[in-house]
Protein backbone atom coordinates (compact mmCIF):
# COMPACT_ATOMS: atom_id res chain seq x y z
CA UNK A 1 0.00 0.00 0.00
CA UNK A 2 3.34 2.07 1.00
CA UNK A 3 4.56 2.07 -2.47
CA UNK A 4 1.27 3.24 -4.24
CA UNK A 5 1.46 6.41 -2.51
CA UNK A 6 5.04 6.92 -3.48
CA UNK A 7 3.95 6.00 -6.86
CA UNK A 8 1.12 8.65 -6.77
CA UNK A 9 3.98 10.95 -5.49
CA UNK A 10 6.02 10.57 -8.46
CA UNK A 11 3.51 11.33 -10.85
CA UNK A 12 2.51 14.19 -8.75
CA UNK A 13 5.26 15.58 -9.11
CA UNK A 14 6.16 15.02 -12.77
CA UNK A 15 2.80 16.35 -13.43
CA UNK A 16 3.57 19.46 -11.78
CA UNK A 17 7.31 20.15 -13.20
CA UNK A 18 5.49 19.82 -16.43
CA UNK A 19 2.73 21.56 -15.90
CA UNK A 20 4.24 24.68 -14.61
CA UNK A 21 6.89 25.03 -17.16
CA UNK A 22 5.26 23.88 -20.33
CA UNK A 23 1.87 24.64 -22.31
CA UNK A 24 1.18 21.07 -23.19
CA UNK A 25 -2.77 21.92 -24.62
CA UNK A 26 -0.66 22.36 -28.07
CA UNK A 27 -3.26 20.80 -31.00
CA UNK A 28 -1.57 18.02 -32.95
CA UNK A 29 -3.94 18.52 -34.94
CA UNK A 30 -3.43 22.53 -35.47
CA UNK A 31 0.12 21.28 -36.80
CA UNK A 32 -1.66 19.21 -39.86
CA UNK A 33 -3.95 21.81 -40.44
CA UNK A 34 -0.97 24.22 -40.99
CA UNK A 35 1.00 22.32 -43.38
CA UNK A 36 -2.23 21.78 -45.58
CA UNK A 37 -2.99 25.74 -45.35
CA UNK A 38 0.87 25.09 -46.20
CA UNK A 39 0.81 23.30 -48.85
CA UNK A 40 -2.64 25.31 -50.50
CA UNK A 41 -0.63 28.43 -50.74
CA UNK A 42 2.15 26.91 -52.20
CA UNK A 43 0.08 25.86 -54.84
CA UNK A 44 -1.82 29.60 -55.21
CA UNK A 45 1.59 30.86 -55.33
CA UNK A 46 3.26 28.28 -57.94
CA UNK A 47 0.06 29.09 -60.52
CA UNK A 48 0.23 32.69 -59.46
CA UNK A 49 4.28 32.39 -60.80
CA UNK A 50 3.61 30.83 -63.89
CA UNK A 51 0.86 32.88 -64.88
CA UNK A 52 3.47 36.16 -64.71
CA UNK A 53 6.11 33.50 -66.28
CA UNK A 54 3.92 33.44 -69.37
CA UNK A 55 2.69 36.84 -69.25
CA UNK A 56 6.65 37.72 -69.85
CA UNK A 57 6.62 36.57 -73.11
CA UNK A 58 4.40 38.84 -74.52
CA UNK A 59 5.43 42.63 -75.03
CA UNK A 60 5.04 44.74 -72.12
CA UNK A 61 6.90 48.17 -72.26
CA UNK A 62 9.16 48.02 -69.33
CA UNK A 63 6.84 49.85 -66.94
CA UNK A 64 4.12 47.30 -67.15
CA UNK A 65 6.79 44.58 -66.11
CA UNK A 66 7.67 46.60 -63.14
CA UNK A 67 4.46 47.28 -62.07
CA UNK A 68 3.28 43.24 -62.99
CA UNK A 69 6.42 41.85 -60.96
CA UNK A 70 5.46 44.65 -57.47
CA UNK A 71 2.05 43.38 -58.50
CA UNK A 72 3.02 39.44 -58.13
CA UNK A 73 5.23 40.15 -55.27
CA UNK A 74 2.50 41.79 -53.28
CA UNK A 75 -0.04 38.98 -54.07
CA UNK A 76 2.60 36.20 -52.94
CA UNK A 77 3.07 38.49 -49.62
CA UNK A 78 -1.06 38.21 -49.20
CA UNK A 79 -0.80 34.52 -49.67
CA UNK A 80 1.55 34.03 -47.06
CA UNK A 81 0.62 36.30 -44.51
CA UNK A 82 -3.04 34.52 -45.35
CA UNK A 83 -1.71 31.15 -44.41
CA UNK A 84 0.07 32.68 -41.17
CA UNK A 85 -3.10 33.99 -40.12
CA UNK A 86 -5.19 30.45 -41.25
CA UNK A 87 -2.34 28.60 -39.39
CA UNK A 88 -2.57 30.79 -36.20
CA UNK A 89 -6.33 30.87 -35.91
CA UNK A 90 -6.45 27.24 -36.05
CA UNK A 91 -3.91 26.73 -33.46
CA UNK A 92 -5.18 29.10 -30.93
CA UNK A 93 -8.84 27.46 -31.56
CA UNK A 94 -7.84 24.05 -31.36
CA UNK A 95 -5.66 24.07 -28.93
CA UNK A 96 -8.54 26.27 -26.46
CA UNK A 97 -10.73 23.58 -27.13
CA UNK A 98 -8.32 20.63 -25.99
CA UNK A 99 -7.35 23.31 -23.02
CA UNK A 100 -10.95 22.78 -22.11
CA UNK A 101 -11.66 19.49 -22.61
CA UNK A 102 -8.72 18.87 -19.93
CA UNK A 103 -9.86 21.41 -17.75
CA UNK A 104 -6.38 23.89 -18.41
CA UNK A 105 -6.46 27.51 -18.55
CA UNK A 106 -5.42 28.72 -21.86
CA UNK A 107 -3.96 31.99 -21.13
CA UNK A 108 -1.60 31.24 -18.36
CA UNK A 109 1.93 31.80 -17.47
CA UNK A 110 3.26 28.82 -19.41
CA UNK A 111 0.92 29.50 -22.64
CA UNK A 112 2.29 32.99 -22.05
CA UNK A 113 6.11 31.88 -22.12
CA UNK A 114 5.57 29.90 -25.29
CA UNK A 115 4.02 32.69 -26.91
CA UNK A 116 6.50 35.11 -26.21
CA UNK A 117 9.47 32.69 -26.83
CA UNK A 118 7.98 31.54 -30.27
CA UNK A 119 7.60 35.03 -31.80
CA UNK A 120 10.95 36.47 -30.81
CA UNK A 121 13.13 34.53 -33.04
CA UNK A 122 9.88 34.43 -36.12
CA UNK A 123 8.86 38.44 -36.05
CA UNK A 124 12.94 38.98 -36.50
CA UNK A 125 12.82 36.68 -39.41
CA UNK A 126 9.67 38.20 -40.65
CA UNK A 127 10.86 41.67 -41.02
CA UNK A 128 14.94 40.25 -42.00
CA UNK A 129 12.04 38.32 -44.62
CA UNK A 130 10.41 41.69 -45.80
CA UNK A 131 13.88 43.44 -46.06
CA UNK A 132 15.01 41.13 -47.98
CA UNK A 133 12.25 41.58 -50.53
CA UNK A 134 12.92 45.30 -50.39
CA UNK A 135 16.01 45.09 -51.56
CA UNK A 136 15.23 42.18 -53.93
CA UNK A 137 16.87 39.36 -52.15
CA UNK A 138 14.21 37.27 -53.38
CA UNK A 139 15.75 34.11 -54.02
CA UNK A 140 16.76 33.86 -50.04
CA UNK A 141 13.36 34.65 -48.78
CA UNK A 142 12.08 31.10 -48.44
CA UNK A 143 15.57 29.97 -46.70
CA UNK A 144 15.40 32.80 -44.65
CA UNK A 145 11.72 32.24 -43.48
CA UNK A 146 12.83 28.04 -43.14
CA UNK A 147 15.56 29.39 -41.18
CA UNK A 148 14.01 31.68 -38.82
CA UNK A 149 10.69 29.65 -38.65
CA UNK A 150 13.12 26.33 -36.94
CA UNK A 151 14.82 28.74 -34.98
CA UNK A 152 11.58 29.89 -33.53
CA UNK A 153 10.44 26.30 -32.73
CA UNK A 154 13.47 25.17 -31.27
CA UNK A 155 13.54 28.51 -29.14
CA UNK A 156 9.34 27.33 -28.10
CA UNK A 157 10.35 23.97 -27.54
CA UNK A 158 11.85 24.71 -24.02
CA UNK A 159 8.11 25.90 -23.28
CA UNK A 160 5.84 22.91 -24.42
CA UNK A 161 6.90 19.57 -25.82
CA UNK A 162 10.18 18.88 -26.29
CA UNK A 163 9.72 17.34 -29.80
CA UNK A 164 8.92 20.60 -31.32
CA UNK A 165 12.60 20.81 -30.67
CA UNK A 166 13.05 18.52 -34.14
CA UNK A 167 10.61 20.23 -36.20
CA UNK A 168 12.48 23.04 -35.54
CA UNK A 169 15.77 21.56 -36.35
CA UNK A 170 14.28 19.74 -39.67
CA UNK A 171 13.19 23.40 -40.79
CA UNK A 172 16.38 25.02 -40.38
CA UNK A 173 18.34 22.16 -42.44
CA UNK A 174 15.89 22.35 -45.00
CA UNK A 175 16.04 26.03 -44.93
CA UNK A 176 20.00 26.07 -45.18
CA UNK A 177 19.85 23.76 -47.89
CA UNK A 178 17.59 25.52 -49.51
CA UNK A 179 20.06 28.16 -49.75
CA UNK A 180 22.33 26.47 -52.80
CA UNK A 181 18.85 25.60 -54.82
CA UNK A 182 17.82 28.98 -55.71
CA UNK A 183 15.00 28.96 -57.65
CA UNK A 184 13.44 25.70 -55.95
CA UNK A 185 12.23 28.10 -52.95
CA UNK A 186 8.73 27.30 -53.16
CA UNK A 187 9.48 23.38 -53.37
CA UNK A 188 11.56 23.81 -50.22
CA UNK A 189 9.08 26.07 -48.32
CA UNK A 190 6.07 23.50 -49.40
CA UNK A 191 8.19 20.85 -47.57
CA UNK A 192 8.97 22.89 -44.97
CA UNK A 193 5.73 24.44 -43.73
CA UNK A 194 3.40 21.92 -45.52
CA UNK A 195 4.94 18.29 -45.14
CA UNK A 196 6.85 18.82 -42.24
CA UNK A 197 3.81 19.97 -40.42
CA UNK A 198 1.83 17.49 -41.71
CA UNK A 199 3.85 14.67 -40.72
CA UNK A 200 4.65 16.09 -37.02
CA UNK A 201 1.21 16.53 -36.41
CA UNK A 202 0.15 13.81 -37.55
CA UNK A 203 2.69 11.92 -34.87
CA UNK A 204 1.64 14.44 -31.81
CA UNK A 205 -1.77 13.52 -32.74
CA UNK A 206 -1.72 10.33 -32.01
CA UNK A 207 0.89 10.60 -29.08
CA UNK A 208 -0.55 13.25 -27.19
CA UNK A 209 -3.73 13.77 -28.41
CA UNK A 210 -5.64 10.46 -29.26
CA UNK A 211 -4.41 8.60 -26.09
CA UNK A 212 -6.39 11.14 -23.70
CA UNK A 213 -9.70 11.01 -25.41
CA UNK A 214 -9.60 7.03 -25.24
CA UNK B 1 20.10 2.66 7.31
CA UNK B 2 17.38 1.97 5.23
CA UNK B 3 15.70 3.61 2.29
CA UNK B 4 12.86 5.15 4.15
CA UNK B 5 15.10 7.57 6.20
CA UNK B 6 15.71 9.33 2.88
CA UNK B 7 12.13 10.12 2.74
CA UNK B 8 11.59 13.46 3.90
CA UNK B 9 8.67 14.42 6.02
CA UNK B 10 8.66 18.23 5.03
CA UNK B 11 7.86 17.01 1.61
CA UNK B 12 5.41 14.46 2.57
CA UNK B 13 2.09 16.36 1.80
CA UNK B 14 0.75 17.07 -2.03
CA UNK B 15 0.94 20.70 -1.23
CA UNK B 16 4.48 20.63 -0.28
CA UNK B 17 5.45 18.43 -2.37
CA UNK B 18 3.98 20.11 -5.73
CA UNK B 19 5.38 23.57 -4.35
CA UNK B 20 8.71 22.12 -4.82
CA UNK B 21 8.01 20.54 -8.02
CA UNK B 22 7.22 23.83 -9.53
CA UNK B 23 10.30 25.56 -8.16
CA UNK B 24 12.56 22.66 -8.94
CA UNK B 25 11.76 23.74 -12.78
CA UNK B 26 10.95 27.61 -12.73
CA UNK B 27 13.44 30.64 -11.43
CA UNK B 28 10.58 31.78 -9.14
CA UNK B 29 6.67 31.34 -8.74
CA UNK B 30 3.99 33.88 -7.49
CA UNK B 31 1.43 33.04 -5.18
CA UNK B 32 -1.43 33.42 -7.83
CA UNK B 33 0.76 30.92 -9.84
CA UNK B 34 1.21 28.67 -7.23
CA UNK B 35 -2.71 28.62 -5.90
CA UNK B 36 -3.42 28.11 -9.87
CA UNK B 37 -1.36 25.49 -10.19
CA UNK B 38 -1.95 23.34 -7.25
CA UNK B 39 -5.54 24.36 -6.63
CA UNK B 40 -5.46 25.34 -2.93
CA UNK B 41 -6.97 28.45 -1.31
CA UNK B 42 -4.93 30.75 0.26
CA UNK B 43 -4.62 29.96 3.71
CA UNK B 44 -4.05 26.80 3.13
CA UNK B 45 -1.02 27.58 0.43
CA UNK B 46 0.39 30.22 3.31
CA UNK B 47 0.80 27.56 5.83
CA UNK B 48 2.70 25.48 3.47
CA UNK B 49 4.84 28.27 2.25
CA UNK B 50 5.33 29.06 5.78
CA UNK B 51 6.37 25.32 7.01
CA UNK B 52 9.21 24.85 3.92
CA UNK B 53 10.59 28.43 4.59
CA UNK B 54 11.17 27.76 8.39
CA UNK B 55 13.24 24.51 6.88
CA UNK B 56 14.58 26.70 4.55
CA UNK B 57 14.16 25.05 1.37
CA UNK B 58 12.44 28.21 -0.22
CA UNK B 59 12.90 31.65 -0.23
CA UNK B 60 10.00 34.79 0.11
CA UNK B 61 10.66 38.00 -1.29
CA UNK B 62 7.41 40.39 -0.97
CA UNK B 63 7.58 43.15 -3.75
CA UNK B 64 5.05 45.48 -5.33
CA UNK B 65 4.37 45.32 -8.61
CA UNK B 66 3.03 48.62 -9.74
CA UNK B 67 0.58 49.23 -6.23
CA UNK B 68 -0.33 45.41 -5.67
CA UNK B 69 1.94 43.60 -3.25
CA UNK B 70 3.14 40.26 -5.03
CA UNK B 71 4.61 37.48 -3.32
CA UNK B 72 7.38 35.44 -4.78
CA UNK B 73 8.88 32.04 -3.87
CA UNK B 74 12.35 30.60 -4.94
CA UNK B 75 13.83 27.19 -4.16
CA UNK B 76 17.11 27.72 -2.26
CA UNK B 77 19.83 25.22 -3.09
CA UNK B 78 19.90 23.67 -0.06
CA UNK B 79 16.10 23.08 -0.96
CA UNK B 80 16.94 21.88 -4.17
CA UNK B 81 19.40 19.23 -2.94
CA UNK B 82 16.51 18.02 -0.16
CA UNK B 83 13.85 17.70 -2.41
CA UNK B 84 16.55 15.69 -5.33
CA UNK B 85 17.17 13.25 -2.66
CA UNK B 86 14.01 13.14 -1.62
CA UNK B 87 13.02 12.17 -5.24
CA UNK B 88 15.69 9.82 -5.56
CA UNK B 89 14.65 8.10 -2.23
CA UNK B 90 10.97 7.80 -3.91
CA UNK B 91 12.30 6.27 -7.21
CA UNK B 92 14.35 3.28 -5.22
CA UNK B 93 11.31 2.83 -2.95
CA UNK B 94 9.06 2.02 -6.00
CA UNK B 95 11.66 0.42 -7.30
CA UNK B 96 12.06 -2.42 -5.24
Amino acid sequence: MESKKYLDDISEIKNMMNKSSRFISLSGLSGVMAGIYALGGAWLAHSKISADRMSAYSDLSEMETILQERELTIELLMIAGGVLVLALGTGILLSIRKAKREGEKIWNHSSKRLVINFFIPLLAGGLFSIAMLQYGYLSLVAPATLVFYGLACVNASKYTYGDVRYLGIANIVLGLIATQFVGYGLFFWAMGFGVLHILYGTLMYYRYDRAKQD
Amino acid sequence: MSIIDNINKAFDHRIRLGIMSVLMVNDYADFNMLKELLGATDGNLASHTKALEKAAYIKVEKQFIGRKPNTRYTATKSGKEAFKKHIDALERLIGK
